[in-house]
């Protein structure tokens, strides 16, 4: 099912900036990474989704309604965490979470149950009744997803979620993303300018860049058709690598190891021959995945 | 092994009943905002303020109504009581009036408001019906307490009861006028700064600076400026209003023939406060 439509998106703001620029993607159900530097026009594709700001140009659909003239019907199926801190100090948890429920529509006792509901599945069912302000910055984080989930949204926005988070922190915040998109049937747009931390969990990538868009796809068509095979050996690197150059094999090299493309099943028989007519140590001969990253590597040096 | 014990994770469910519209969350917004104008729901610190202010209030208005039935004597009338009070009700909106307002900005949760489908007009509907209702309240009890002093120890029977809340009811109404009026200036002034404090500041100053002024313009030797003198502070633009409905003349102001000008004033003064405001939060919400 697709969830987001834009066709030919653009936001100018006053002054001439433009932050996004004739955006056109089509988007499925599941976790969707969105992916950019700072400044790249994430946040301003979230707000424009929210109906927050009206876009300058072209369309965007959720859910196949208009958020610009549907604005309702869009913010009552999404849950918005936003990227900067947003909680009062002097409330607990719980009683933060369901006034927000109540602020989506939900009737009063509904809006508690939910709101325990959400905050137990985020992990914070023990310190719920407690003060936010006492809370850390995980746990504040954790407080904001379930302010986003506590309506029981169709499509999760989430703006750098693990921003501000120690490394055990972020695989805790990335894994319960991934859960809340694959075990509670919610659709996740996770924001990052950490690629390699979003291509973990989800199931298709959306890079912007300057406004633009650099590609969007799903992660498993990325990497499918970039499949390599390193090959590591003791010496006579450089004579390995003529070799399978003179069998029509485009090497590069990384390294001690060698990268070479796997074009077909025999490229690891015609591999292992070459080693052994040139009576080399084998160390390694494994299949490579790409990691998105190096799709993007002009990215990642625009990023610095 | 007993089954009793064990604890079944059934899972996120999802929510299939009733969602309410936009009416029911300002509705829900307003009840909070009053409860977090008297502290309710909050910690005892928050509490302390609203409820001392209340209490002189209400110590206030049994005193008034225990003079006036052991010996007869008029200390204040209705309208009387709430000009007495209209430090006590600046303090009271110094404090409360940026809790609502100044708090949200402070903590950053008007994303949050915003992302939903509550609007600016929704916001600040909510926020000032709940500050001009706990203003209201915060008179209009005390005036009720000194109806029952009254009306129990009335000598006239059912007449004289009758005359009291032909009384009170203006009374009300007055106490409405000045809920109104310090519930949009609060309001605005709490909404430009996320401070507290600073929020407090300001309307406390622009309540008590204004006062000099009136005083320096009913000097003048132009009995114009005279008339007009009330204009220039809110406390006697209400106090002006009613001397021109009733014809009271206790507040020591001369209207001379400029009373309809002070209703026209505090109409536009109220109804900018209210479009600044939306104005303010329609930039806020499309950060």
């Amino acid at each position: 099912m697709t969830i987001i439509v834009t066709d030919g998106l653009t936001k100018t703001y006053g002054g001439g900036v433009t932050a996004l620029a004739d955006l056109t993607v089509a988007v499925d159900a599941g976790v969707i990474g969105l992916v950019g530097a700072n400044g790249a026009g994430k946040s301003t594709f979230i707000k424009i989704m929210l109906g927050l700001v009206p876009p300058s140009g072209g369309t965007v659909r959720v859910f196949d309604l208009d958020p610009v003239t549907q604005t309702d019907q869009v913010r009552a199926r999404v849950g918005y965490m936003p990227e900067n801190d947003c909680l009062p100090p002097d409330v607990s948890a719980a009683e933060f979470v369901t006034h927000l429920g109540r602020m989506s529509g939900l009737p009063k006792t509904a809006a508690r149950e939910r709101a325990s509901e959400a905050l137990r599945h985020v992990g914070l069912y023990e310190e719920r009744y407690r003060q936010i302000g006492g809370y850390s910055t995980g746990m504040k984080q954790r407080v904001k997803l379930a302010q986003a989930l506590v309506h029981d949204p169709d499509l999760l926005l989430l703006d750098e979620p693990t921003n501000g988070l120690d490394p055990a922190g972020r695989d805790a915040m990335l894994a319960l993303v991934q859960r809340i998109g694959t075990e509670f049937g919610i659709s996740v747009v996770v924001c990052s300018h950490l690629l390699g931390e979003v291509e973990r969990i989800c199931d298709s990538l959306i890079a912007i860049e300057g406004g633009r868009l650099l590609r969007a796809d799903r992660i498993s068509s990325m990497t499918a058709a970039s499949d390599v095979l390193a090959v590591e050996v003791a010496d006579g690197t450089d004579e390995l690598a003529d070799a399978l150059a003179g069998m029509g094999m485009e090497v590069s090299r990384d390294g001690r190891m060698l990268l070479v493309p796997m074009d077909s099943e025999t490229a690891y028989d015609r591999i292992l021959r070459a080693v052994t007519d040139l009576d080399l140590n084998l160390h390694r001969l494994d299949q490579r995945r790409h990691r998105v990253a190096e799709l993007f590597t002009t990215k990642e040096t625009a990023d610095v | 092994m007993s089954e009793a014990g064990v604890i079944h994770d059934i899972g996120y469910q999802r929510y299939d009943g009733p969602r309410l519209g936009r009416f029911a969350m300002q509705q829900a917004l307003y009840v909070h905002g009053l409860r977090a104008a008297y502290g309710l729901g909050r910690s005892a610190k928050a509490k302390i303020f609203p409820w001392l202010v209340f209490g002189i209030m209400l110590l206030v208005a049994v005193i008034v109504a225990a003079v006036r039935s052991t010996i007869g004597e008029v200390i204040f009338t209705y309208t009387q009581f709430a000009d007495q009070m209209s430090f006590l009700i600046i303090f009271f909106v110094a404090i409360v009036a940026p809790q609502l307002v100044s708090r949200d900005l402070r903590s950053g949760t008007l994303p949050l408001y915003f992302s939903r489908p509550l609007r600016a007009a929704d916001y600040v509907a909510a926020k000032f019906a709940a500050l001009a209702s706990a203003i209201w309240l915060l008179l209009g009890v005390p005036q009720f307490i000194m109806f029952l002093g009254a009306a129990f120890t009335t000598k006239t029977g059912f007449k004289g009861v009758w005359n009291e809340v032909l009384d009170l009811v203006p009374g009300w109404g007055y106490s409405l006028l000045w809920a109104v009026m310090f519930a949009g200036i609060g309001l605005l002034i709490a909404s430009f700064t996320g401070k507290q404090a600073f929020a407090a500041g300001g309307i406390v100053a622009v309540f008590l600076m204004t006062a000099p002024i009136v005083g320096v313009l009913a000097s003048l030797p132009s009995t114009t400026a005279n008339s007009l003198a009330g204009l220039a502070s809110p406390m006697t633009l209400i106090a002006g209003i009613n001397q021109w409905i009733s014809g009271d003349e206790g507040t020591g102001l001369d209207l001379g023939r400029f009373g309809p000008v002070y209703a026209i004033e505090a109409v536009c003064l109220i109804a900018s406060c209210l479009l600044l405001l939306l104005a303010r939060y329609r930039k806020v919400a499309s950060l």
